[in-house]
């Protein structure tokens, strides 16, 4: 991982380009993020920056985590995020990260905690068939057979109804359309994970050269 | 603090004209051809307005060597260069629909006059 910001998604718009056509994008409230702390080969084994994105009430933070920023000498943030960076060495503590790390076309993966869809069956959640409506048939939305008689168990990730969504979702290879460090805004070409304020990780694609 | 309202705001036109279903419009889009840019003209009934805002798109149908041609453009389209009115309609629709299933005379709309 090259580069890294903590962003809250804010929901998602249209944008016209040069050529007239439109883009949709995703508008991601980005940064600024401060690193809190700075992890080494020496001392914690690894080589990792530890940042902080928005700023709570101190009333929210409970003592140990204040000594955390009291020892960083910085305001306490909402949330903490640790990023193995190849160039974490660069970075010192009480650096801010802004929308400007990332540039207009470059490709990034976005992860965030999906929408929760609650209970559901296994059509929507895994894509099955359903049988028919009508004709006689009784079979309608049921999940269908669990397996056969003769393994006398249920095989494991057999694919059944239960909780769908509010997972780690990581959508690949978006490409950047705007990066404002001014506002702390990014436009992402394309939908991103989770519901709007929901928190998500922008980073460099794993998928592109 | 609404940040979509701004990024949309910030491209809306603000110089779009008052044009209504059943009008004739005369719309210049802009077609790149390689290096160059020309405009063209695309004239026609205005048979619908859908959506609002940044994402209001507008569909102009008139008939070319006797084929119904329609076209839809988006209100705030750069590529939209202008917008003009040549005649303004009269009609009891908001969307003209009905003019596709007729041919001759009955495929008009007809002229509002203001008095």
């Amino acid at each position: 991982m090259k580069k890294a910001i903590i962003g809250r998604k804010v929901g998602m718009t249209q944008i016209f380009d040069e050529a007239g056509k439109v883009i949709p994008v995703s508008v991601v409230l980005a940064g600024p993020c401060t690193v809190i702390q700075k992890k080494t080969a020496d001392k914690e084994g690894y080589e990792a920056i530890q940042v902080g994105f928005e700023d709570a009430r101190e009333k929210l933070i409970n003592k140990p985590l204040k000594g955390h920023f009291a020892k960083a000498n910085i305001a306490p943030k909402k949330f903490l995020k640790e990023f193995r960076l190849e160039d974490g060495a660069d970075y010192n503590v009480g650096d801010v990260i802004k929308a400007d790390v990332f540039e207009v076309g470059e490709k990034v993966d976005v992860s965030g905690v999906s929408k929760g869809k609650g209970y559901q069956g296994t059509i929507k959640r895994w894509n099955t068939h359903r049988g028919p409506m009508s004709h006689g048939s009784k079979y309608h939305r049921a999940s269908g057979s669990k397996g056969s008689a003769d393994a006398a168990r249920t095989f494991k990730n057999k694919k059944m109804p239960g909780r769908m969504g509010f997972e780690n979702v990581t959508v690949q290879n978006l490409e950047i359309v705007r990066a404002d460090a001014e506002k702390n805004i990014i436009l992402i070409r394309g939908g991103i994970p989770g519901p709007k304020k929901g928190i998500v990780v922008i980073k460099n694609t794993v998928k592109a050269r | 603090m609404d940040i979509i309202g701004e990024i949309e705001s910030e491209q809306l036109k603000k110089d779009v004209p008052v044009f209504e279903i059943g009008d004739t419009v005369r719309v210049h889009v802009k077609i790149k051809e390689g290096a160059r840019e020309r405009i063209q003209v695309f004239e026609g009934t205005v048979i619908k307005r859908q959506n609002g805002g940044l994402r209001e798109t507008f569909t102009v149908r008139r008939l070319s060597y006797g084929v119904g041609v329609e076209k839809t453009f988006p209100v705030h389209s750069p590529v939209v260069e202008k917008i003009e009115v040549t005649r303004k309609g009269k009609t009891r629709r908001a969307k003209l629909y009905y003019l596709r299933d007729r041919v001759g005379k009955s495929a008009k709309v007809k002229e509002k006059i203001n008095k």
